[in-house]
């Protein structure tokens, strides 16, 4: 049993289906990837792992505990994190004023979270004062997911982290991932380049057609021919 | 000396009632802009919240003034105004919650919205006119003039006077200060901020735990109250008639539009800017060229751009050359 799991989810936007059966599921300290094609219901399986999409029939485990019926907010005070693809951030507010409205829902004083942010993100505290909007995606892409940590998540999804940004960045935007994995937080992601987010993750599930076709160790599913073959372009 | 006279005589008719005018239309746009854009809105029935809250003043003012309450120099409303405020800000919370949190609800479109707000702009435009019917009412009392135009041509020895009247005083005065209190409170505090990152972005505000009815309401007493306030100190500087706050939407949109709706810098500055240009396009500059010109070329006409009657189209000129050349405002508000 994992820590979080969404278990045999089926469900879509009105009465289609896109997920059938589909189980992702991550522990804490680690890194899980979701793979596969376009359309293959990767970010579809994570809104319905936050809560963003009604279910038919499966549920969500979150620490033993059934978190199916809550919704999105109440996710996030359980200790959800979540980063969405696009408009992930308040583009008129300033990075720090990001950071705070992250840190909206607690009540204690953040300001030791803040500085671990930062500390994972130097580009941050340079840029406090400029307005999010007027970032680059790769810099813009770590505001939002600092925001995210600001809730001292125990879990924290992504959705396409890296979409949009350069290889260079890319390649440092997972190294902070992997960090952000060390402090014990668990880490859901969804990821359209494949390779490279297999090679830094735990547990990698392949999808297709909202589906689960494979589901092992990073390693080995890199290791694994068909899979190589039929997703990682040979 | 000639051209101090015809600085003065701009100076008396051009900037100190534009900066009364000025403050009381960026007091109204802000209310637009911030309902545009926490609301997602463009809220037509704001004319009438103003002369709601002006109506509400005028009433207490007349008590207070058959009670022998008063401030001496200073106008009586000042001291029903905060009432006033209070007044109108209930009023807005009841107009939304009966009528806009449906619409809310249903997710409806901002065209929806629109003529929404048009029925409340009827319903309460109709409410004043039961109450206090049409008729055009004087309620400022205390010390006419700040500074007398006499006092002034005896104190600099200048042929023209320059007169400031208190209620332009104490318009501007505490636009000033509301003005500061409301930066203050988007930029500085934890509720300001929260509504800004709610007119930022919705899904990722809810995604904070930002509060969407709370962010609602907020924006509704600090509109209500700012429509109760701009639509006093115009009353007090004009008078309160409760028709012109119908036309008064016209440049109050237009100062919020040119500044960049959704700003709330912009809207001061679009205040100011409508304010000015309505002035110095209906101004007659015949005394101004005829200290400044040698004698022999001193105007016989008026020498006015437009007459007066022709204010509302000067910031409706504006209005739509803005909206072609720069669609966003100056201050790169959202497209409407």
């Amino acid at each position: 049993m994992h820590y979080l799991v969404g278990e045999a989810m089926t469900g879509g936007y009105g009465d289609a289906d896109i997920l059938h059966e589909c189980t992702i599921g991550v522990d804490e300290g680690e890194i899980a990837v979701v793979v596969g094609p376009n359309g293959a219901g990767k970010s579809t399986a994570m809104k319905a792992v936050f809560g963003m999409l009604g279910l038919r029939s499966g549920r969500v485990m979150m620490d033993g505990e059934d978190i199916t019926a809550l919704k999105p907010q109440e996710r996030v005070r359980k200790g959800m994190g979540f980063v969405p693809q696009t408009n992930n951030v308040f583009p008129s507010l300033t990075v720090l004023e990001n950071l705070e409205m992250g840190a909206f829902v607690r009540a204690d004083d953040f300001s030791n979270t803040l500085s671990q942010v930062f500390e994972l993100f130097p580009v941050l505290k340079e840029k406090a004062v400029q307005p999010a909007g007027e970032l680059s995606g790769g810099q813009r892409q770590q505001v939002a997911v600092g925001r995210a940590l600001m809730t001292q998540p125990k879990v924290l999804m992504l959705d396409e982290p890296t979409a949009g940004v350069s290889p260079i960045v890319m390649d440092e935007l997972f190294d902070r991932i992997i960090e952000v994995a060390r402090t014990g937080i668990a880490v859901l992601m969804v990821e359209q380049n494949a390779k490279q987010a297999l090679h830094i993750a735990d547990k990698g599930f392949v999808l297709v057609q909202g589906r689960n076709k494979y589901t092992d160790t990073g390693k080995a599913l890199l290791a694994d021919n068909d899979v190589r073959k039929a997703f990682l372009g040979g | 000396m000639d051209s101090l006279n015809a600085l003065v005589v701009i100076a008396n008719f051009v900037v100190v009632p534009g900066l009364a005018y000025g403050s009381q239309l960026a007091l109204g746009a802000l209310g637009v802009t911030m309902v545009y854009s926490v609301l997602r809105f463009s809220n037509f029935a704001h004319g009438e919240l103003m002369s709601f809250g002006a109506m509400v003043t005028v009433l207490l003012t007349w008590w207070l003034q058959a009670q022998n309450i008063g401030l001496s120099v200073l106008p009586t409303a000042l001291i029903a105004l905060p009432i006033a405020m209070v007044v109108t800000v209930l009023l807005a919370l009841a107009t939304d919650k009966l009528v806009f949190s449906y619409y809310r609800q249903k997710r409806s479109e901002s065209v929806t919205y629109l003529i929404v707000s048009v029925g409340v702009m009827f319903t309460i435009g109709g409410l004043i006119r039961f109450i206090i019917g049409p008729a055009d009412r004087v309620f400022t009392d205390g010390q006419r003039f700040l500074l007398k135009a006499r006092a002034f041509k005896k104190m600099t020895g200048l042929n023209e006077g320059l007169a400031i009247k208190t209620t332009q005083g104490v318009t501007i005065i505490v636009a000033v200060i509301v003005v500061a209190l409301i930066f203050w409170f988007l930029n500085k505090t934890k509720t300001g901020k929260s509504m800004r990152a709610y007119s930022d972005n919705e899904d990722l505000a809810l995604l904070s735990g930002i509060n969407p009815e709370r962010v609602v309401m907020i924006t509704w007493i600090i509109t209500g109250a700012l429509a109760a306030l701009a639509g006093t100190l115009y009353g007090l500087d004009k008078s309160y008639k409760p028709f012109t706050y119908l036309s008064l939407l016209l440049p109050i949109f237009a100062s919020a539009i040119v500044g960049g709706v959704g700003n709330p810098v912009g809207a001061i500055i679009g205040g100011y800017v409508i304010a000015f240009s309505e002035l110095f396009i209906t101004f007659a500059y015949k005394k101004v060229a005829t200290y400044m010109l040698p004698a022999a070329w001193a105007p016989e006409g008026l020498v006015q751009l437009l007459s007066t009657d022709y204010k509302i189209a000067v910031s409706f000129v504006i209005l739509l050359v803005v909206l072609l050349i720069r669609p966003t405002g100056l201050f790169a508000g959202k497209t409407i």
